[in-house]
């Protein structure tokens, strides 16, 4: 029971930081039209792309000589970069097509 | 001052995700937001390559460099190539991408701390096990894994590689048991340290229960089971942001985490069914052979010469786009029956389901592709009160959304959707290539409509004939 109480005075912030991200969330996607729906849940989708970031961080601190870790990371980074590249340039190409012509 | 510029980066980051996200909410903004988006995650790679402290190693930078290059001409080249047919199982593929991504980073950072584990071992150290940081690793591994394994799952089905829903017998229960197996053994990992090769077995775990998870649900739901696979690829980030206490990663995987969720909701809303019902299933095979009802009657066809005729002389025609169109790659030659009829002073506007096409706004992205102007597109509450003045009603590959069922017949899987009450029109032509039942796998009565005229042939090629007809008048 004290770890718990410790972690919740520990990660005080975090905490505070995680639940109000989360209504953001849910107030940023009150009211959108049905139509844009789509090219929202690819740009969200890009967004959580930033798991790269984590993907640079680990590799950063890898130990050079650990070949699997150091595959590990480059498949990591690559994965990630895809998330984040694919994402943005198709959601883009969808958000194209509502150009006015 | 590296370390300052770096978190004034991430913060950038974060208030361009959660600007751009909103900005993409609104037709006019939509594009500039993505973009927004697009620059503040610019910056937070960036930041983090140049701005973290680290050990130079030529090598490492070479392996990130080679990976961000490389995944950046697969992936641009990729989603510009892209049909726009194909892009829900794009999007899925992507996500996917994501999910491994998550999953990856939380192997390497087990690799490390067994390697120290075992490094103190030997020196006769004990280190305190920080349950905080190994629950994020271990969630993260866990969401991500399924998240990849179940998008990858949703991309086969998309692309038809995998069109028919894999039941186990008594599947709800073994999902269950494979899910309460894969968290309880991370949690027993978590409590007792376990071992790397242990890691790898749960990783295997959650790769199959996201496999077994996605198997089961039809085609027909793989939009909001993308979504709800969006929203974990968002937890998972955060995770990630939790354990290197990273805001960037945490504002971005958690409003993916928290919008991806509202999103999926408002998508099951859109189809009048529970999330449990998507994911638990109401499309079993018992409910499907129900929904067939005995009622039948004869259908009727229509030759492409007497439906020119009609659409000539009509006042006012809806078209009714569905997935269909898009596979047969119709939305161009739709376009052109648009501009024909309307130079004859007929009236023609296009009726919008909320989950016509694959996903929500799929089949806007479609018809925008070949220039049908925004204003043209009318969503179902709208459309519904004016099929009452509509002569003719053309429905173009669209099958589940004009089924009369979801109102009538309680028994049908599909009742309580809220359909496209074509069946107040004049006339109804329906376009389909054979009498195929549509996605859910069910039978439509409004073919057997006295008023349902059927005009079977390729959307493409039926259409073509239909113009050239028209043409002649």
């Amino acid at each position: 029971m004290e770890s718990v109480f410790n972690f919740f005075v520990v990660h005080r912030e975090i905490i505070y930081f995680i639940i109000l991200s989360v209504f953001v969330g849910i107030e940023v996607i009150g009211g959108v039209p049905t139509v844009l729906h789509t090219p929202l849940m690819s740009g969200a989708n890009a967004i959580h792309g930033v798991v790269i970031v984590g993907a640079i961080y680990v590799m950063l601190h890898v130990n050079p000589d650990d070949y699997l870790a150091l595959i590990l990371g480059f498949l990591a980074v690559l994965l990630g970069t895809l998330n984040v590249v694919g994402g943005f340039v198709v959601t883009d190409r969808m958000l194209e097509m509502f150009k006015k012509k | 001052m590296k370390q300052s510029l770096l978190e004034i980066g991430y913060l950038i980051a974060s208030v361009t995700f959660i600007v751009g996200l909103k900005m993409m909410g609104n037709a006019k903004t939509a594009r500039k937001g993505n973009l927004i988006g697009a620059v503040g995650m610019t910056i937070a790679i960036l930041g983090t390559i140049f701005l973290v402290e680290h050990s130079f190693n030529p090598l490492v930078l070479g392996l990130i460099f080679g990976a961000i290059l490389l995944g950046t001409i697969v992936g641009w080249m990729t989603a510009k190539k892209v049909q726009m047919t194909k892009m829900p199982e794009l999007v899925s593929m992507f996500n996917g991408m994501g999910g491994a991504c998550a999953a990856l980073i939380s192997l390497i950072e087990l690799k490390h701390h067994y390697h120290m584990m075992e490094d103190a071992a030997r020196d006769g150290v004990s280190l305190p096990t920080q349950y905080g940081t190994m629950i994020a690793i271990f969630l993260g591994l866990i969401i991500g894994s399924i998240s990849f394994s179940g998008s990858i799952i949703a991309y086969l089905k998309l692309n038809g590689t995998m069109n028919k829903p894999v039941r186990l017998p008594q599947y709800n229960i073994i999902n269950l048991l494979v899910m309460l197996a894969t968290f309880g053994f991370g949690a027993y990992l978590v409590f007792t340290g376990g071992s790397m090769i242990m890691a790898y077995g749960l990783f295997a775990l959650a790769l199959l229960y996201g496999i077994l998870f996605t198997v089961p649900i039809g085609g027909a739901d793989m939009p909001v089971v993308i979504s709800l696979l969006n929203s974990f690829t968002g937890l998972a980030a955060a995770f990630g942001g939790f354990l290197y206490d990273n805001k960037a990663m945490l504002t971005g995987g958690i409003l993916v985490g928290s919008a991806g969720t509202l999103l999926t909701l408002v998508m099951c809303k859109a189809m009048n069914r529970p999330l449990s019902n998507v994911i638990f299933g109401a499309f079993g095979g018992g409910a499907a052979a129900t929904g067939s009802s005995d009622v039948k009657g004869s259908i009727k066809d229509i030759q492409v010469s007497d439906l020119a005729v009609l659409m000539n002389y009509s006042k006012k025609v809806v078209i009714v786009p569905g997935y269909g169109l898009a596979v047969a790659q119709a939305q161009h030659i739709i376009k052109e029956l648009e501009n024909l009829l309307e130079e004859r002073g007929v009236e023609v506007k296009y009726a919008i389901h909320p989950v016509a096409g694959r996903m929500p706004g799929h089949m806007n992205v479609l018809l925008a592709e070949s220039n049908v102007s925004y204003d043209k597109l009318v969503e179902m509450d709208e459309i519904n009160p004016e099929f009452e003045q509509t002569d003719v009603v053309l429905i173009v590959g669209a099958n589940d959304v004009v089924n009369p069922a979801a109102k009538t017949d309680p028994s049908s899987p599909i009742y309580g959707m809220p359909i496209l009450e074509v069946d107040k029109a004049k006339n109804v032509i329906v376009n389909k290539r054979s009498m195929n039942a549509g996605y859910a796998g069910i039978d439509n009565l409004l073919f057997y409509d006295s008023k349902c005229s059927m005009f079977f042939g390729d959307a493409k090629k039926a259409l073509t004939e239909l113009v050239a007809e028209i043409k002649t008048m």
